[in-house]
Formats: C-alpha cells, sequence, structure tokens
C-alpha cells in the first residue's frame, strides 16, 4: 500500500481509537471484573457519586424526552426527532472546536444551533421545491451527520487536550456525566416542564387542530418554533446519556408506548415521563451490571420492552384485548343470531307452541341440520334456551328447543332492535321499505337500552314495523303478551 | 478565524490534485471506482424509495442491518460472504414486516412504528457486539462510518490468470451491474407499482411483491456498501442522487441517468476534499453529496425568480 493511502488508514485508525470508546469506554464506572449481583448492590446504594449522577440524568433525560416525545408522536413529527438527533452532530462537533475542549454549555448552544438550522432546512427544502419531507428529512439527517463526521475525524487530527471526551457523543455513557452536565440537563427538563405546564392549552390546540389555533389567534409559528426548540435542547442533553444514533428512540418509544394506553393528552405526557425515566433508569442500571456494556442500546431495549408489552396487553389498543374483545363480540353476535331465528321460527307459528325443531331452524336460517345444533350447542351452555326430552323425536331435525327465560328476553329485545330500526329508517330518514333490512342486521346488535327508549319515544311506541310485523315493547317481552 | 484556519488547512495541490493521479494512481484508482461504484448502486434503487416516499425506510433497514450481520457472524464465523448476506436480508425483510405490523394493528402511526422499530434492533445488535466483543472482528464505528481507505486492496480476484482488481471492489461492481440490469428488466412493472400501485394491480402487477423485492435489493445494496461508507452515510448515498436529480428532471430516465452521473463527481471531488481537510472520505463525499444538492436547489431557486420571459428569450 502506497505512502498516502497509509497515511489515510493512520487518520482512519485514529478515529477508531477516538471512537471506539463507544464499546470499551462506555461503562458506568471504572469497573473491572465484579460480579454482577455486587454491581447492582452498588447501583442501587447510591454511593458512588456516578451512579448518583447517571440515576439523576437519566430521570432529566426522561422528563424532557418524555415530555417533547409525547407531542412529536401524536404530531407525527418522530421522524423530525431522528432526524434533529443526528443533525446535532456538526455542532457538538463546531461547540468543541469554539470552545478548545469539552465545555458543556459550547456544545450545547452549538448542538442545539445545528439541530434548528436542520430543521430549517427541512421545512425550506420542502416549501420550495417538489422534493417529499421524507427525503427532506433523510437528505438533511445524512449530510449533516457527514458534516459531522467529517469534522470529528479533522478534530481527531489536531493539537489538542481533551478529545477523548467527544467519544461519548456517538452511544451515550451516562456515568461520564459530570457535575457541570447535570446542572444543564436539570435546567432543560425544568425549563420543559414549566413550559409546558403553562403553555399546555396552546400547544394541545396545536397538535391537534392548528387551524383552529389559528383562528383563535395564537401566535402559531412562534408556538411551533419554541416546541421545536424545546425538542432540540431535549435532544442535546440527553445526547451524553444515550448518543446520538439513538437518543430519537427515548423521545419516540416511551411516548408511543404511552399513546397506546389513554386518550388524554395530560395523562399521555405524564406517562410518558414515567416511562422516560423508568427506562432510562433501567437502562444506565443493566449497562452497569456487566463490564464494558454500553449505556444507550440498553435504554433503548428497556423502552423497546416496555413498547412491546403494552402493544400486546395494553387494556384498549394492545393487540390481546382488542382481539379478545373481537371474539367475545362474535359470539355474541352469533347467538343473537341464532336467538332471533328461534323467534322467527316462533312468530311463524303464531306462538301457537313455544317449542322449535331443529329442522325448523334450519330451514329458517337456510343451512343443514347440522351447522344448525352447532349454534343450538351454543345457546345451551350460554343456559339461554334448552333441549326438551320430551317433545324430541328420535331424529336430529326432530330435537325440540325451548327459550330459557333470559333467551326469550333477549330474543325479542333483538327483534325489537331490529324492527324499531327499519321503523326508523323508513319514516324519519326517508328509506325506501326494501332497503332498510341489511341497515337494521347490523345496529341491532349495538343498540343499547337507553338508545332504544330514546328511539321508543321519538317514534312514539310504534306497534308495527314497515313489513306490518309486531315490535316487541317492553310489556310483550316480560308479560308475554302474544 | 482562528477556528476556521483550526478545521481548514492550507490547499497543497500537489499532494491533494497531483500525487492520486500519479504516484498513488494504483490505489486511488480503486478508492475512486469503489467510491463510485457505492454511491451508484446506492443511487439507482435509491430513486425508488424516493419515488414511493419511504425514503427513510432506507434509513431504518440500515440501522436495522446490524444485529442480522452480527449473529450471521456469530454462527459462522465469516466475515464476508453469503451467510452474512443472509443475515442482512432477513434483518431487511424483518424490519419492513415489523413496521408494517406496528403501524397497521396499533393507533401508532407508520412514522413512529419506524423509528421504535429501527432503533430497537439497532440497539440490539450493538449490544449483541458489545457482549461478544472477544469473538466478533466487528466494530460498532466500522459500522457506523465505514471507511473506503480501509478496504483491503491485496485481496484480488484472479480468474483465467486474469487479475480483476480487488475482491470489495469487484464485489460491489456486481452489485452495482445486478441492481442496474434489474431496473433495466422490471423498469415499466417499478415505474407503475411506484407511481399507482392500485393501477399496478389492476394491470396484474403483484405491487406488494415488487415492495418486497425492492426492499431486498435494499438490504444487498446496503450490506455491501456497509464497509465503505457505514450505516449512516449510506442514507446520504441513496437519497441524494435522486432527489438532486429530481430538481433538475421530471423524467425518470434522466433521473435515473443523472443517479449514475452524480457519484462520478461524489466520488471525485469527495476524495480530494477528504485528502485536503484530512478527514473521512465517506464522510467527504457525503459532504459533497450535500453540496452539490445545495448548489443545484439555489440555481433552481434563482430560475424560478427569473421572470419566464427572460427565460423564454434567452436561447
Amino acid at each position: 500500500m502506497s505512502g498516502l493511502v497509509q497515511r489515510k488508514v493512520g487518520t482512519s485508525l485514529g478515529l477508531f481509537l477516538l471512537l471506539s470508546g463507544v464499546l470499551h469506554a462506555a461503562k458506568i464506572g471504572e469497573l473491572v471484573d465484579t460480579s454482577w449481583t455486587e454491581q447492582a448492590v452498588r447501583f442501587w446504594h447510591f454511593t458512588d457519586p456516578a451512579v448518583r449522577y447517571a440515576f439523576l440524568g437519566s430521570l432529566f433525560m426522561g422528563i424532557s424526552c418524555g415530555l417533547l416525545g409525547g407531542f412529536i408522536v401524536v404530531r407525527k413529527l418522530a421522524l423530525v426527532g431522528d432526524t434533529l438527533s443526528h443533525a446535532v452532530l456538526p455542532g457538538v462537533a463546531f461547540g468543541f472546536l469554539w470552545a478548545g475542549g469539552k465545555d458543556v454549555w459550547t456544545i450545547f448552544i452549538g448542538a442545539t444551533i445545528a439541530g434548528l438550522l436542520g430543521t430549517t432546512l427541512v421545512s425550506l427544502i420542502v416549501r420550495t421545491t417538489r422534493i417529499r419531507e421524507d427525503s427532506a428529512l433523510g437528505m438533511v439527517l445524512a449530510g449533516f451527520f457527514a458534516v459531522g463526521v467529517c469534522l470529528l475525524t479533522i478534530i481527531q487530527n489536531l493539537e489538542m487536550s481533551g478529545k477523548a471526551g467527544l467519544d461519548k457523543f456517538m452511544f451515550g455513557q451516562a456515568a461520564a456525566l459530570a457535575e457541570a452536565d447535570i446542572l444543564m440537563m436539570g435546567v432543560v427538563a425544568a425549563a420543559a416542564l414549566i413550559l409546558v405546564f403553562f403553555l399546555y392549552k396552546e400547544f394541545l390546540i396545536l397538535s391537534f387542530d392548528r387551524a383552529f389555533g389559528a383562528a383563535l389567534g395564537l401566535p402559531v409559528r412562534i408556538l411551533d418554533g419554541l416546541l421545536m426548540f424545546l425538542l432540540a435542547c431535549s435532544v442535546v442533553i440527553s445526547l451524553q446519556a444515550c448518543g446520538v444514533v439513538l437518543v430519537s428512540a427515548m423521545l419516540i418509544t416511551p411516548a408511543a408506548s404511552a399513546y397506546l394506553l389513554t386518550d388524554r393528552m395530560h395523562r399521555l405526557l405524564a406517562t410518558s415521563v414515567v416511562f422516560g425515566c423508568a427506562t432510562g433508569v433501567l437502562g444506565s442500571f443493566f449497562s452497569f451490571l456487566g463490564n464494558n456494556l454500553p449505556t444507550g442500546p440498553f435504554m433503548v431495549i428497556a423502552a423497546s420492552l416496555v413498547f412491546f408489552l403494552t402493544f400486546l396487553f395494553a387494556p384498549r389498543y394492545g393487540i390481546i384485548p382488542r382481539r379478545l374483545r373481537w371474539r367475545g363480540q362474535c359470539k355474541r353476535v352469533a347467538l343473537e343470531n341464532t336467538l332471533k331465528a328461534v323467534y322467527h321460527a316462533l312468530e311463524i307459528k303464531k306462538f301457537s307452541d313455544r317449542h322449535v325443531t331443529l329442522g325448523e331452524l334450519a330451514q329458517r336460517r337456510n343451512t343443514s341440520t347440522i351447522l344448525v345444533k352447532q349454534e343450538v350447542d351454543a345457546l345451551v351452555r350460554e343456559r339461554l334456551a334448552f333441549i326438551s326430552a320430551e317433545k324430541s323425536g328420535s331424529l336430529l331435525e326432530e330435537q325440540a328447543l325451548l327459550l330459557d327465560h333470559k333467551g326469550w328476553v333477549r330474543a325479542c329485545e333483538i327483534v325489537r332492535n331490529h324492527r324499531l330500526w327499519e321503523f326508523y329508517l323508513t319514516h324519519e330518514a326517508d328509506y325506501a321499505v326494501d332497503h332498510v333490512h341489511e341497515d337494521a342486521e347490523k345496529i341491532e346488535h349495538i343498540l343499547g337500552e337507553s338508545a332504544v327508549r330514546a328511539l321508543e319515544r321519538k317514534l312514539n311506541f310504534p306497534r308495527k314495523d314497515p313489513h306490518g310485523k309486531l315490535i316487541p315493547s317492553l310489556e310483550d317481552i316480560h308479560y308475554g303478551n302474544f | 478565524m482562528n477556528l476556521l484556519r483550526n478545521i481548514i488547512p492550507p490547499l497543497d495541490v500537489d499532494l491533494v490534485f497531483v500525487r492520486p493521479w500519479t504516484t498513488y494512481l494504483d490505489s486511488y484508482g480503486w478508492i475512486f471506482l469503489m467510491g463510485f461504484l457505492v454511491a451508484a448502486a446506492c443511487g439507482l434503487i435509491g430513486n425508488y424509495i424516493v419515488l414511493r416516499r419511504i425514503a427513510l425506510v432506507g434509513d431504518a433497514i440500515s440501522h436495522s442491518l446490524l444485529p442480522g450481520i452480527v449473529v450471521a457472524f456469530l454462527v459462522t464465523q465469516s466475515r464476508g460472504g453469503f451467510p452474512v448476506l443472509i443475515g442482512a436480508v432477513a434483518a431487511g425483510i424483518l424490519t419492513t414486516v415489523l413496521i408494517d405490523v406496528i403501524s397497521k394493528k396499533s393507533r401508532v402511526k407508520s412514522d413512529a412504528a419506524l423509528g421504535i422499530t429501527f432503533s430497537t434492533l439497532f440497539a440490539l445488535g450493538v449490544i449483541l457486539i458489545a457482549l461478544y466483543a472477544d469473538h466478533v472482528d466487528l466494530d460498532a464505528d466500522c459500522v457506523l462510518y465505514g471507511e473506503i481507505a480501509f478496504i483491503p486492496l491485496a485481496e484480488t480476484l484472479d480468474i483465467a490468470g486474469l487479475n480483476w482488481g480487488p475482491w470489495p471492489v469487484v464485489r460491489m461492481g456486481l452489485v452495482c451491474l445486478l441492481t442496474l440490469s434489474l431496473i433495466l428488466l422490471y423498469y415499466k412493472e417499478l415505474l407503475v407499482t411506484s407511481f399507482d400501485p392500485g393501477l399496478a394491480l389492476s394491470l396484474g402487477i403483484p405491487a406488494a411483491w415488487f415492495h418486497y423485492g425492492l426492499m431486498i435489493g435494499l438490504s444487498i445494496v446496503i450490506v455491501s456498501a456497509f464497509e465503505a461508507v457505514g450505516v449512516i452515510l449510506v442514507i446520504a448515498m441513496l437519497i441524494f442522487p435522486g432527489v438532486t436529480g429530481s430538481l433538475l428532471s421530471t423524467r425518470l430516465p434522466v433521473i435515473l441517468g443523472l443517479s449514475v452521473a452524480f457519484p462520478v463527481l461524489y466520488s471525485l471531488l469527495g476524495v480530494h476534499l477528504a485528502l485536503w481537510l484530512d478527514c473521512s472520505i465517506a464522510g467527504a463525499m457525503a459532504v459533497v453529496a450535500l453540496g452539490l444538492f445545495l448548489v443545484v436547489w439555489i440555481g433552481v431557486l434563482l430560475k424560478g425568480l427569473i421572470p419566464c420571459e427572460v427565460q423564454k428569450a434567452t436561447p
């Protein structure tokens, strides 16, 4: 290999040495070969100042990222957070060069400016060209990051002291946080809390209905800028704890988990802050257990685990509860359809007999006796009906079904819902008589008791549906006036 | 201005412009070629993710390939070659499926789903590297930045007594050729599915298959390129050529041509810039890509400011 390439290799090796701290230096405390149980005890005793700072840092990060993350998740700005976190890198390098060392506030200012420059550039590109937002975000993300990488490699070749601190910005190291860092993180977290508290209403309106906010006379642009500024600050203070590459996850993941748990914005923000703090501390803790373990990835994995659990089990929006509810619904609709068929079969016989044979039901449902038998078995299991032994014949079709009182009431209710709705559609919504059945088939399972009462009052207690059949009323149902 | 003088060393014309083309051409030639091939392969396939408005899926996939590569490496203990490719493709498909599942099965929007998926997988990869650091001859930094100058030039491919060049360059060339030929072969289908999936379905083109095919192609291109440019800068190579081209033309064939032409500039200017500033070549190439985009963008804006009459009057 020629000399010039060797020089290049030397430079790059230097870069490696500068940044290979990612894996080797990114452990909490300068600990070598201790068992993980001892480490766990040490962590929760908080005697080590590095542990205390890591703990506080994780909390402050959780607060600011959780708060701002809530807004970016509901506003679908998650990828703006990602872009912002990559775009701050040149600012970090510039701040470092400007101060001639790792000065907390200079780097903070530089990184915040770079982040805001990046987001401004994205909106400028989108506004002036046909380029889509996703491409613009990707370009700014990669372009700014490239400038940062170049600057970092240049810094490595400069004759400067204190270069070692820069490697913490790639994957973060909670234990490398010093008192000045904690102070800065605390200030930003407090500022985020105070601003969100006092401007909660404004931010809320902006997140869900910008046009309404503008109509109210809110300074939409300024508020947007403020939110973006807070976001940039949160990203920048989290860099040292979580790293440039993964900090966007600490914005998105806790907030997305909270989003699955609640519909109210203030609860979402609170939950997201709790998740952010908890996963931040957990991440620091797990990286503390082993030697040579980075901090940022553990925080992200902890946050992702929380998300995974809420994704599966969140009471309202989780996959499993939703699937269970759906299956319960399906079962209920099937039962109600069978009950309705029994009612219709009874109605054909003008309620002269209280028994229905499976053969009649099969004819009514237009299906085979075997399938009807399965449906009827489901009714029997739910104790809504039973097979009457003395009335049954020996064949399957001749088995006689008798509704229990509960089943009878439910059957009447379903038929009443159906016919009431048909009546409502023809009389109030001007539907043709032959168009109302399909709608009623769906709504009959959903109408609640109060809606039915309101309908009855509105329609003045009708007795006959548009097809001339009886609409069973409350008295009919309970006293069996047929 | 002490700051600027710190960053920008005086321009040494001999070192920056002359010697790469004379004394050290045998190694710099390959570096130029490698830079071009990486950017061209990425730029060609990148056009389609830009068109489909899923540019950041490229970002997601490039990050999530890491655990796939590490697992393949841990299982087979070989760094290059087929297993790593399979690991990467599997990770790429997993990413696409996960993003789909999260955004379709919950109320979380697709942008947040994307962020969650790639950060989780990337974190998993970094932790795997950290836990098995003794067994993995793989460096998280190398994955993040890559370095074209690190490409082993000594390993050459010799077939039929002829020296075809260093193996990584040949491999990248093959990937580039494969990308180009697949795009030419399925040009019509890719065009229709990118612009109008509904029309594609009605014409009998399986849009979903093309989507997944594109993701697999993307995974292959990224995994071949990541040693040279790293997982983050590869996004620059994916997006910049197509977007810069789309500012200059509205015809896809022209944009595709431009996205092969721009990489020549990226490679040439990038290597010289890296030599001048003494920084990472991949970083410099991406900076050139950003600069070129800014120049074209400002040019287009200025052209828009000139009244139409003047534009028509000038021949």
